[in-house]
C-alpha cells in the first residue's frame, strides 16, 4: 500500500520534487499535486520569452500531461489549498474536497509585492509573476503604446524587454542607482542599461514612484520629484514575498518564509517545505536552482535517503536579461583587501571582473560572454588557490586547459 | 594583364658585393626576387636582405611629392626655391657656402652630374658622400701605395686564394654573398681562413685561425708580418726592385713599431703561438687575399692600416695575380662609382684631382664657368663647417647623417642653423629629415631608378628600373639638372636620360688620358643607348679598344704614381685616438648586424628581417655584466663624451672584457635612445677624413625602468614620454617591445587619439600592475597595447595571428589579450544552455549522434537540466536536424 503524499502547489519546485521522487521511490508513495493555477506546471523562467513572443505557451510546459499520467500523478489544477489539519493530516480545499496524508510538502512558492502606494490598485496596474499576468500584459500591449515597469531588477527589466519586443514604449524605473544591485556591480550595471537603452527602454535610475494616477485606470505615475510620467499600463516587478499564509495557519512556525530544517522539515515532522516558499537558516531563496536543489534532496529523504542533507546554497545568477548573457556568482563587489581583475570589450559588448582575495577566488560578475561562469562558480566554490591561473583566469578554462597541456 | 611582366635584371641595393638580381614584379606593386646566375657578383646567390627586397616596394613609408617649408608644393616651386636659394648663398658668401652632401647608394650618373654642378658651376668642391664613413681610408691608402684609387682584384680571387685573411670584417653577416664563396673555396681547395678583429663575430666563429686582437693594433700585427717577411726572406727582390719604391724605410719603422713578436703579442694582446702561426700561413701560402672592412677603415689610422696591408702584398708581389691581392670589402651599392665621378670633396672628377693640369682638363670638357681650385669639406669637417654658419646652404641626397655621422645629435642640431637645407630621399621620415628642410625632394627609389653602380670589384653592373617613379618621384640626376637649369647652365645640363650621362662620364674617363689614369671607360663612351640598357656586367678599366674589361690590375708592375712605382708607407705608431678613462672606462666598438642595412629605411620595412635582432643592443663581455650588475635583455645605459644611448644588454663572451659592441642601424624613426651615431667621437683619419667609430670611451651602467611591454601599430608613431623601444616590421606593421617609466594611461592615450573610431577591449589586473588594451577598427585589430612588470608582459608573438586577420573571428577576440591562442579545442560557438555552459556545437554533435530528445540531450550533456529554459532550444534544434536528415533522405529518393 502507497503512502499517501500530498504537495501544495504545481511550480517548478514542486515538478522537479515530483520527477526526483519517481526516480528515487516509484509507487513508495502515491502522490497528488494540488496547483492553484489552472494549467499544467510550467517554467517560470520563460515568462520573459514568452511575452516576448520568443516561445508560445505549450513550448514552456515542464512536463506534458501523459507524463504525470504514466507516472500515476494524480494532478489537480486550479484548486487552492484551504486549510491543512496537521492532527488529522488532510488538506482541505476551497471547494470542500480534502485529502488525507502522511506526508505533505509545500511548494506554494510566493507572490509579487505591490508597492504601498496610492494608486497600486488601479486597473491596468500589473505584476509579473505567473501566466495569467502575462495574458493581462498581452491584453494591453498595443504598438505604441506607453507602459511604465517599476522594479530595475532582472524581472522588472525581462517584463520592460518583451513590452518593448512587442512596440510598446516602455520607460522603466529603479530605485536604485543601477540596475540589479544585487547580481552586478556598477561597470555591469552601466553596460546592462547602454544595451536595454539599445533596444529603445528608457531607464530612469533613482526613480522613487510617489504614486500612480488615475480614475480607475492607470493614465500616468508621479515620481517623488514631481515628474509625471504618463502611461497606458504599469507594471510593478518589485520582488516577491514568500506564500506563508497556509503555513501559519496551520500552526507551522514561518518567519519571513516557512521555516525549514538541513532535512527540508517544517516544524511539523511530516511536514516540508521546498522553494520559494522555504526559510533555510534565515534564507529565503527566489531563484530556480535553490529551489531544485531542495528538491532533489527531498526527493531523497522522502525516498529514504536519511543522509541527504540540505546545507544551503550559494546561487549563481546565469541568465539572458533582455538579451544580454549575466553571469554573478559569489563576493562581487571589491573590497580594500581584493585584488580586481577586469576584461572588458566593448565592440563585442563583454565586460568580466573577477574578484580575488587571499589567493581564491571569491567572486565574478560576466556580461555578454557568460561561457566560463560554471567554470568560475565551482573556482568560488571550491576555495581553490587560483594564483597559478591568475594571468589566464578571465579568459576561461580553455587557455587553463591549453596551458596545463 | 595575366601574362606574367619578364625578369628585369637589376642589382641589389645593399652592400658593396653588388649581387645581380632578377626582379619580378606581380603587376600589383610587389615583385619576386631572386638572385641573378649570369651575375658574376654573385652567381645566383642572395644574403638574407637581398631576398627580402620584395618586403620593401611599399609606399607607406615612401615621400611622394615635393615639399617646401613644410608644405606640398609643385617640383618647379621647390627648384626654384633651390636654384634661388643656392645662388642668393654664392651671391652673398661665396661658393664655399654651399655644399652637397652625397650617399653611396645613389647611382654614378646621379653623382656625375650633382659633382658637374657644384666643381664646374658652382665653384666649390664641398660634395661629399656617406662612403667618406665607408671606404675612404682604402681609397687614401690604394692612392698612396698604387698613385690611384685602385682595388687590384677581383671576386674570382677569392674562388683561387689557399689563404683568405678577413681584417676588421664579419663578412658572414655584412658581406655574406662573398663569405659563403669563401667557405666554398675551403670546401673545394682547404683554403685555410684566418680572422682579425677585436671581438668575436659569425666570420671569427667558423675560421681556421681568429686572432682576437685589441683595438686599432691590427696595423702593429701587419707591422710584425712585414718585419717577418723581410726576415724569412719572402720579399719578392725582383719585383720591389723594379717597381716599388720606399720598401727599407717601411720596414724600418715596421720594426720599431714591431720588432718581435713578444713586443707584438703585447701590443696586440693576442697569444703568440696565434700570431707566429699566422705569419708562418700569410708568408708560406702564395695565394693570399687579404679582406678588409670598417674594422680597418673607420679609424683616425685607417689609411695606415690599409697602408701596412698594401705592404705585406707589395712586398711579396701577391697582387695582381689569380688567387693574390688586397680586397677592399666596400659597405655601399655605389661607393665606387661615386669615387669615380669624383663625388668626393678631395677628388675632382673621373679620379683626378685639384692640380692646375687637371683643374684646366676638366673646366675644358665641362666647359665649365667656374671651376672649384681646391679640395673641399670631407663629410666631417662639412658638418663642423655647417655648425660654424661657414656653410648655409646644403643638399643632401639619399643619406641620414643626423643618424649615421659622428656625434650625431650636434649634427642634427647644426642642419637647423642652415638658410637652406635641401634633401633628396625616397622616404618621409628620416630623422634627418625631422630637422625640418626647407625643401624635401621626392627621389626614385630602387626599383625605379635607372643608372648605373659599381661594386667591390670594380665591376659596373646597371640598376635597372622595374616600376615607374612612385606618384611624382623624380631620379636625383633629374633634380640636379633642372637646378641647374635654373641657374642659368642649362646648356651643361640637358641630358635626356641616364646613358647620355653616362656616356659623358665615361668620355670625360678617357678624355686627355693615354693610360695615365687608372680610371678609363673610353671603351663605353660611345654606348648606344640600346646598349647601355643592355649592358652587362664589366670591370674597369675599358680602354677604348678593350671592351671586355679589365680582371685584375697591376701584375705588370705598372703604377699610377709620378714615378711608375708603388709606394710602400712607413705608417705612424698604432695608438687608439682617446683612451679610456675613470669616467669612460669602455671601449665602444660600433657596426651592422646581419638583417639590417644603414638606418633601416628599406630593411626596416621587412618582417623577415625584423626578426633576427629586433632590439638595439649592446654587446657586453659576461665578467663585465656581472661587475655592473647587467643583466641578460635588461638595459645598459651607453654613454660617451658626445651622446648616450639607452640599449639591451646582450651578454657574450664574444666580447673581450672592457669592450662592449653596439649596432649602429637604430634611430629615432625606429626606435627611441638608440642612436649610436651619437656617442661616436668626431676623430678622423688624417689622410682619408674617415672618422674613428670603432673604438670611443665609454661607460656602461645599468638602467631599470618601471614597466615594460609591448605594442602592435599599423603605422610607426612615437611612443610618450620616458620609454624606450624600438620598431619591428611586422605583417601588416609594426611591433615593438618597450620599457617606460610613464604610467599605462599616459602610453595608451597616446596611441588612441590616433584611431578615434576604434571599438576598445582592455584587461586590468591592477594588483600585479598588468594593463593591456586593443583598439578595434571594423573588426581588424588596429593597435595593441601589454603594459606590465619585467618578465611579466608575454610576447606579441602570441598574437601574431590575430593581428594578420582581416576581421576578429570570435575566438580570436575572446583570446586576444590573453597574448596567445586559446587551445584548438575551444568552442566558440553559442551557450545554448547557460547552467552547465552547453555550447552548440556539442548539442548539435549529440544530436548528429542519435540523442534524439531533451532527455537525451540531458543525459547526455545535463543541458536542459536545471532552468530547463533551454528547452524550446533543444527541442528546435532536435527538429532542424530532424528536417535536414529527411532532406538528405528525399534527396536519396528516385525521382
Amino acid at each position: 500500500m502507497s503512502e499517501p503524499l500530498a504537495v501544495v502547489g504545481n511550480g517548478m519546485a514542486a515538478t522537479r520534487f515530483v520527477d526526483e521522487l519517481m526516480q528515487h521511490a516509484l509507487g513508495r508513495y502515491s502522490v497528488i499535486v494540488i496547483g492553484a493555477e489552472p494549467r499544467l506546471s510550467y517554467n517560470r523562467v520563460l515568462l520573459s520569452s514568452l511575452l516576448a513572443n520568443e516561445v508560445d505557451e505549450a513550448a514552456i510546459e515542464l512536463k506534458p500531461r501523459r507524463w504525470w499520467n504514466r507516472h500515476g500523478v494524480t494532478t489537480l489544477d486550479g484548486q487552492a489549498v484551504a486549510a491543512i489539519d496537521r492532527q488529522a493530516r488532510v488538506v482541505t480545499l476551497a471547494n470542500g474536497q480534502y485529502f488525507s496524508f502522511s506526508k505533505l510538502v509545500l511548494a506554494t512558492g510566493s507572490r509579487p509585492i505591490r508597492l504601498p502606494k496610492p494608486g497600486m490598485k488601479l486597473q491596468n496596474v500589473l505584476t509579473f509573476r505567473d501566466l495569467a499576468d502575462v495574458g493581462a500584459m498581452r491584453a494591453l500591449m498595443r504598438k505604441d503604446a506607453r507602459a511604465i515597469v517599476i522594479g530595475g531588477g532582472l524581472l522588472g527589466i525581462e517584463a520592460a524587454y518583451g513590452l518593448a519586443k512587442a512596440g510598446v514604449k516602455v520607460t522603466l524605473l529603479h530605485l536604485m542607482d543601477r540596475l540589479m544591485e544585487r547580481q552586478l556591480d556598477p561597470r555591469a550595471a552601466l553596460l546592462l542599461k547602454r544595451a536595454i537603452e539599445a533596444k529603445n527602454i528608457e531607464v530612469l535610475l533613482g526613480a522613487d514612484t510617489k504614486r500612480v494616477l488615475g480614475e480607475d485606470r492607470a493614465t500616468a505615475l508621479e515620481l517623488s520629484c514631481g515628474r509625471v510620467l504618463p502611461a497606458d499600463f504599469v507594471v510593478c516587478a518589485v520582488g516577491i514575498r514568500p506564500n506563508t499564509q497556509l503555513a501559519h495557519d496551520a500552526g507551522i512556525a514561518v518567519n519571513g518564509g516557512i521555516m525549514v530544517d538541513d532535512g527540508l522539515t517544517t516544524s511539523d515532522p511530516n511536514i516540508f517545505a521546498i522553494g520559494e516558499c522555504a526559510e533555510h537558516r534565515g534564507r529565503v531563496y527566489g531563484l530556480v536552482e535553490p529551489a531544485n536543489e531542495q528538491a532533489k534532496i527531498l526527493a531523497r529523504r522522502l525516498a529514504g535517503d536519511r543522509s541527504a542533507v540540505y546545507l544551503g546554497s550559494a546561487p549563481a545568477t546565469n541568465l539572458k536579461v533582455s538579451g544580454v548573457n549575466v553571469f554573478s556568482a559569489g563576493e562581487f563587489m571589491e573590497s580594500p583587501s581584493s585584488d580586481v581583475l577586469t576584461f572588458e570589450d566593448e565592440g563585442a559588448g563583454v565586460y568580466k571582473k573577477l574578484i580575488i582575495e587571499d589567493r581564491k577566488l571569491k567572486g565574478a560578475v560576466l556580461l555578454g560572454d557568460t561561457a566560463d561562469g560554471l567554470w568560475y562558480l565551482d573556482l568560488i566554490r571550491s576555495g581553490a588557490d587560483v594564483s597559478p591561473l591568475r594571468d589566464i583566469l578571465a579568459f576561461g578554462p580553455a587557455l587553463a586547459l591549453s596551458q596545463a597541456a | 594583364m595575366n601574362a606574367q611582366a619578364p625578369a628585369v635584371y637589376t642589382t641589389c641595393p645593399y652592400c658593396g658585393v653588388g649581387c645581380g638580381v632578377a626582379v619580378t614584379p606581380d603587376g600589383a606593386g610587389g615583385a619576386a626576387i631572386t638572385g641573378d646566375k649570369s651575375h658574376p657578383a654573385n652567381l645566383g646567390r642572395l644574403c638574407s636582405k637581398g631576398s627580402a627586397l620584395g618586403e620593401t616596394l611599399g609606399l607607406e613609408s615612401r615621400l611622394l611629392h615635393p615639399m617646401v617649408d613644410g608644405a606640398r608644393a609643385t617640383w618647379d616651386v621647390a627648384l626654384q626655391r633651390i636654384a634661388d636659394g643656392l645662388r642668393q648663398t654664392i651671391e652673398r658668401h661665396g661658393p664655399e657656402a654651399v655644399a652637397f652632401y652625397l650617399s653611396g647608394q645613389l647611382l654614378t650618373e646621379d653623382y656625375y652630374v650633382a659633382n658637374k654642378l657644384m666643381k664646374g658651376f658652382i665653384g666649390s668642391a664641398n660634395v661629399d658622400t656617406n662612403s667618406r664613413l665607408c671606404m675612404s681610408s682604402s681609397v687614401a691608402g690604394h692612392k698612396r701605395a698604387f698613385g690611384s684609387d685602385t682595388v687590384p682584384g677581383c671576386y674570382e680571387d677569392l674562388d683561387e686564394a689557399d689563404l683568405l685573411v678577413l681584417v676588421g670584417s664579419n663578412a658572414a653577416w655584412c658581406h655574406p654573398v662573398l663569405y659563403r664563396r669563401m667557405v666554398q673555396t675551403r670546401e673545394k681547395r682547404g683554403t685555410r681562413i684566418v680572422t682579425v678583429d677585436v671581438r668575436g663575430t659569425a666570420t671569427t666563429e667558423s675560421a681556421d685561425l681568429a686572432l682576437t686582437i685589441a683595438p686599432g693594433m691590427d696595423a702593429v700585427l701587419f707591422c710584425g708580418l712585414l718585419v717577418h717577411l723581410a726576415d724569412g726572406d719572402f720579399i719578392d727582390r725582383a719585383f720591389v726592385r723594379a717597381h716599388t719604391e720606399g720598401l727599407e724605410a717601411a720596414i724600418a719603422q715596421a720594426r720599431r713599431i714591431a720588432p718581435d713578436i713578444a713586443t707584438i703579442a703585447k701590443k696586440c694582446g693576442a697569444a703568440r703561438a696565434d700570431i707566429a702561426a699566422f705569419f708562418d700561413l700569410w708568408a708560406t701560402t702564395k695565394r693570399v687575399v687579404t679582406l678588409y672592412s670598417q674594422g680597418v677603415n673607420q679609424s683616425w689610422q685607417g689609411t695606415d692600416k690599409v697602408n701596412v696591408i698594401l705592404n705585406c702584398h707589395l712586398a711579396t708581389k701577391r697582387i695582381g695575380i689569380p688567387g693574390s691581392g688586397p680586397l677592399s670589402l666596400t659597405g655601399q651599392p655605389n661607393a665606387m662609382g661615386g669615387r669615380e665621378a669624383g663625388g668626393l670633396a678631395n677628388q675632382l672628377a673621373a679620379h683626378m684631382g685639384f692640380s692646375a693640369d687637371e683643374i684646366d682638363r676638366v673646366g675644358r670638357f665641362w666647359g665649365a664657368t667656374r671651376m672649384a681650385r681646391r679640395e673641399g669639406l670631407k663629410a666631417v669637417a662639412m658638418m663642423e663647417a655647417v655648425e660654424r654658419r661657414d656653410i648655409k646652404a646644403l643638399w643632401i641626397m639619399g643619406t641620414n647623417p643626423a643618424v649615421s655621422l659622428p656625434r650625431a645629435d650636434h649634427v642634427r642640431a647644426a642642419l637647423r642653423k642652415l638658410d637652406l637645407l635641401v634633401i633628396s630621399d625616397n622616404v618621409r621620415a628620416t630623422d634627418t629629415i625631422g630637422v625640418g628642410p626647407h625643401v624635401l625632394l621626392p627621389a626614385a627609389a630602387w626599383g625605379e631608378k635607372d643608372g648605373t653602380v659599381t661594386n667591390s670589384e670594380r665591376r659596373i653592373s646597371r640598376q635597372r628600373a622595374f616600376a615607374p617613379p612612385a606618384e611624382e618621384a623624380k631620379p636625383d640626376w633629374w633634380a640636379v639638372s633642372e637646378v641647374a637649369k635654373r641657374m642659368g647652365f642649362g646648356a651643361a645640363f640637358a641630358y635626356p636620360g641616364p646613358a647620355a650621362i653616362f656616356r659623358e662620364h665615361a668620355a670625360l674617363s678617357a678624355f686627355e688620358n693615354n693610360g695615365t689614369r687608372d680610371f678609363d671607360l673610353g671603351g663605353l663612351a660611345v654606348l648606344g643607348d640600346a646598349d647601355y640598357d643592355k649592358l652587362t656586367p664589366l670591370q674597369w678599366p675599358v680602354p677604348a679598344g678593350s671592351p671586355g674589361g679589365t680582371k685584375r690590375m697591376f701584375a705588370d708592375g705598372r703604377f699610377f704614381t709620378p714615378s711608375g712605382r708603388a709606394r710602400f708607407i712607413a705608417i705612424s705608431e698604432p695608438i687608439l685616438a682617446e683612451a679610456t678613462d675613470a669616467e669612460f672606462p669602455f671601449l665602444l666598438n660600433t657596426g651592422r648586424i646581419r638583417d639590417q642595412w644603414h638606418t633601416m629605411t628599406r630593411t626596416g620595412l621587412s618582417p623577415k628581417l625584423a626578426s633576427h635582432m629586433p632590439d638595439p643592443f649592446v654587446e657586453v663581455n659576461p665578467d663585465d655584466a656581472v661587475k655592473l650588475g647587467l643583466t641578460e635583455d635588461g638595459f645598459a645605459s651607453v654613454s660617451t663624451a658626445h651622446g648616450s644611448a639607452m640599449l639591451r644588454v646582450n651578454i657574450t663572451a664574444a666580447q673581450v672584457p672592457g669592450r662592449i659592441f653596439v649596432p649602429i642601424h637604430w634611430n629615432d624613426e625606429t626606435s627611441a635612445r638608440a642612436r649610436v651615431g651619437a656617442l661616436v667621437h668626431a676623430i678622423t683619419d688624417p689622410h682619408s677624413g674617415q672618422p674613428d667609430s670603432k673604438a670611443i670611451p665609454a661607460a656602461l651602467a645599468p638602467v631599470s625602468f618601471a614597466a615594460h611591454g609591448f605594442v602592435l601599430v599599423r603605422t610607426r608613431t612615437q611612443l610618450e614620454g620616458d620609454t624606450v623601444f624600438a620598431w619591428n616590421a611586422i605583417e601588416g606593421g609594426y611591433a615593438a617591445r618597450f620599457a617606460t617609466n610613464e604610467p599605462f594611461t599616459a602610453l595608451f592615450e597616446a596611441l588612441a587619439v590616433r584611431s578615434r573610431a576604434a571599438e576598445l577591449a582592455t584587461y586590468n589586473d591592477p594588483a600585479k600592475g598588468i594593463f593591456r588594451a586593443a583598439l578595434i577598427l571594423r573588426e581588424k585589430l588596429d593597435t595593441v597595447l601589454f603594459f606590465g612588470l619585467e618578465g611579466e608582459v608575454p610576447t606579441w608573438t602570441g598574437l601574431a595571428e590575430a593581428w594578420q586577420l582581416e576581421r576578429l573571428d570570435a575566438t580570436a577576440r575572446r583570446f586576444l589579450l590573453a597574448g596567445r591562442t586559446a587551445s584548438a579545442s575551444f568552442d566558440a560557438s553559442h551557450t545554448i544552455c547557460a547552467c552547465f555552459g552547453v555550447k552548440s556545437r556539442a548539442i548539435e554533435q549529440a544530436i548528429a549522434d542519435g540523442a534524439c530528445s531533451t532527455e537525451a540531450i540531458g543525459a547526455r550533456l545535463k543541458a536542459g537540466t536545471n532552468c530547463g529554459s533551454c528547452l524550446p532550444e533543444l527541442r528546435r534544434m532536435i527538429a532542424t536536424s530532424a528536417a535536414r536528415v529527411q532532406e538528405k533522405a528525399d534527396a536519396y529518393m528516385p525521382a
